[in-house]
């Protein structure tokens, strides 16, 4: 019976997305983000459960699944349970169209459903709706206001992140994850810098806005700083979700990391390749490795060893340096795939993911009114006009 | 066969939430069982191949409008939770003009000789619909915009003069 | 089955699984926890006081008005998907007609700019 082959394999991958999305998006993300903001903040994040920390997020998850439940008084509590889930489901339907590799012929993707980026925008317009729903239904002035004020700030960037993903739509000429990377594999350059030929180069200028328009957006989708008025913790004590104890707390947090990974896996898809590999000339990566032992021999001999960020930037230089080597055999060597697809996919999301927590703790929070000014009147209209123009510059100068 | 299952789930999904919509005395419990009902209406988009219009289905119904209404509710009265009355004296002649309404769709329903030809599906919609758009319905598409722009004009007059 | 409708049958058991999964942790903690029912537990959080007054927000017309934007501006980001996919194929006149299309819109933008709905204070 090929439906029920075909069942089989859609709850397997459904069971394997969701424990990818539970334990790199929750815990590793979690974990990442506590590290890195520790080291911005000159002091080092968890460091004693498991090795350098790594398990302290496992300990987070077992302590929470021991707490109380606690609904208040008054809450609709049919409403209130299930608005997490609706955040966690909407997060993990998400990840369907991204595809994570390319092994031989075969793309690593669970479906690649023909209008992808479009269902991705229309997934992370259903977790509006849980954030309202626990807003409400908590029965709490606070988590109301939080709820609706950040929903406001969820829909005003929605406009700019479509805008960003059909800038990436158009100059592929589909919507499907797979065909936008395929289309940059056609084009032999990423999109965030090279538009079709013959423009080239020319595109930079309307990549690099597209790009900054929709991960601008989407930091603002997943209520990140500089965007997390809704949830700040010294104003609305946690916003919508301040009622919310243990697990269910939990849920919502798998949801907005889930979906902040989402959108760095989108980005990566549209703007940088996806899983393609850099095609670089073998002396450019000489140039790399070059660059790695420069700073790992600043970092040892100056007086930089003894800070607090010796060990961490030590790390990178070093894989770095471990990276450009074998990219620079490889590609002298005359590979056309150095290293699997699915590390390039999953480093350039990571190197995505720690951009969005840098942004974090190097901007200050933005006022809600500024950060509606922003959208409305800054984003949109650059938006469109870059579609404009893009649209301009590919009839006339395109194929 | 599995047509049928998934037609009749489908169908559920899509009716019961749309009955509680409609007969729920807690306000904010009838908007949020709007969006399973767009859903199940999505769902049966897909079941008619037309994969565009369910994304655009789940994008506007379950995304933007849904989200509107739930403001507009939690914003007033309704977001008391207060329970509203669902029944008035008009009851019977409601009672009489519904059945009535029924009985007229299903001789409609019934008479009707329904074509049953199978047509050409595109390979791929958005590519067709965006054809059809841009060359043959063009003046339908322009005057679209016309229409956005007064829907957004006479909302925003509308809603400024409470002020 | 036709690709389309696989498609989707993988995307219905994804929303399936996911609940479920979803589910899972917190049916173990109604499990695991203890449950102590004291009614100071359940009183609304408002940073320590008693909480007084209705839990509803006072209605500011601004939610309404970027709500109404937002469908309207999202009704037109809908109209460009497609015209994004094809308009490469259909040249300079398929251009021509989202630009007065997108004009159109822009004035709206612009009336609502200049009217105050886009003004959170």
């Amino acid at each position: 019976m090929p439906w029920l082959i075909e069942l089989l394999k859609a709850i397997g991958l459904a069971v394997v997305i969701f424990t990818f999305l539970a334990v790199v998006a929750a815990m590793l993300g979690v974990y990442l983000e506590r590290k890195i903001s520790g080291w911005i903040q000159a002091r080092l994040g968890p460091k004693h459960i498991g090795p350098q920390g790594l398990l302290q997020t496992v300990a987070d998850t077992v302590k929470l699944l021991q707490k109380e439940h606690i609904t208040p008084r008054h809450a609709d509590a049919l409403i209130f349970n299930v608005a997490p889930v609706i955040v966690a489901v909407a997060a993990l339907l998400d990840w369907v169209v991204i595809p994570f590799g390319k092994l031989g012929d075969r793309v690593l993707v669970v479906r690649d459903i023909n209008i992808g980026v479009l269902y991705f925008a229309a997934m992370s317009s259903v977790i509006v709706i849980g954030i309202i729903a626990g807003g409400w239904s908590s029965n709490n002035k606070y988590a109301l206001l939080g709820g609706l004020r950040s929903a406001s700030q969820m829909i005003s960037y929605e406009i700019p992140l479509a805008l960003g993903i059909l800038w990436a739509a158009m100059v592929a000429g589909t919507l499907s994850t797979v065909g936008i990377v395929d289309a940059q594999v056609r084009q032999g350059s990423w999109f965030m810098f090279k538009l079709p030929s013959p423009i080239g180069w020319f595109g930079l200028p309307f990549g690099i806005l597209a790009s900054l328009t929709f991960l601008t957006a989407a930091t603002a989708e997943v209520n990140r700083v500089p965007f997390d008025l809704p949830e700040a913790e010294s104003e609305l004590v946690a916003g919508y979700f301040a009622e919310y104890t243990g697990m269910r707390f939990a849920l919502f947090q798998l949801g907005e990391y889930g979906e902040m990974f989402g959108m760095a896996a989108v980005a990566t898809i549209m703007f940088f390749g996806g899983w393609t590999e850099p095609h670089l000339q073998p002396y450019m990566w000489l140039l790399v490795t070059l660059g790695c032992l420069v700073v790992a021999a600043v970092i040892l001999t100056t007086g930089l060893r003894q800070t607090l960020l010796v060990r961490p930037i030590l790390m990178l230089a070093g894989l770095g340096l471990l990276l450009s080597l074998v990219m620079f055999f490889g590609t002298r060597a005359g590979l056309s795939q150095v290293l699997p697809s699915l590390m390039w996919f999953l480093a350039k999301m990571f190197a995505l993911v720690f951009f969005l927590m840098w942004m974090r703790w190097t901007y200050p929070r933005l006022r809600l009114d500024q950060l509606l000014t922003l959208s409305w009147k800054v984003l949109l209209p650059l938006g469109l006009l870059n579609l404009l123009a893009t649209g301009f510059v590919l009839t006339v100068w395109g194929r | 066969m599995g047509e049928l299952a998934a037609f009749m789930i489908l169908s559920l999904v899509t009716l019961i939430p749309a009955v509680v919509v409609v007969t729920s005395s807690n306000i904010v419990r009838a908007a949020l069982s709007l969006v399973p009902t767009f859903l199940g209406v999505t769902g049966l988009y897909v079941m008619l191949q037309a994969e565009f219009v369910a994304g655009i289905q789940v994008l506007i119904y379950a995304g933007a409008i849904t989200v509107l209404i739930l403001f507009v509710i939690m914003l007033t009265e309704g977001g008391t939770g207060v329970r509203t009355r669902q029944l008035n004296d008009q009851v019977p002649l409601g009672a009489m003009a519904a059945v009535w309404l029924a009985f007229v769709l299903i001789v409609i329903f019934t008479r009707t000789g329904w074509p049953t030809a199978a047509g050409v599906l595109p390979a791929y919609n958005v590519v067709a619909v965006g054809n059809a758009f841009l060359s043959d319905y063009v003046l339908i598409f322009e005057v679209t915009s016309v229409v956005l722009l007064v829907s957004l004009v006479g909302a925003i007059v509308i809603a400024r003069r409470e002020d | 089955m036709p690709k389309v409708l696989l498609d989707w049958f993988y995307v219905a058991v994804f929303a399936v699984v996911g609940t479920l999964m979803a589910v899972l942790p917190l049916v173990v903690v109604w499990l695991l926890a203890p449950r102590a029912d004291l009614p100071q537990k359940t009183i609304t959080y408002e940073s320590g006081v008693i909480p007084f007054g209705q839990a509803w927000a006072q209605f500011n017309v601004r939610y309404y008005l970027f709500a109404l934007v937002f469908v309207v501006f999202d009704v037109e980001v809908i109209y460009l998907y497609p015209w994004a996919v094809v308009f490469r194929q259909l040249g300079a006149f398929a251009f021509a007609e989202m630009l007065l299309f997108l004009l159109v819109l822009l004035v709206g933008l612009a009336y609502a700019w200049r009217k105050g709905a886009l003004e959170w204070v």
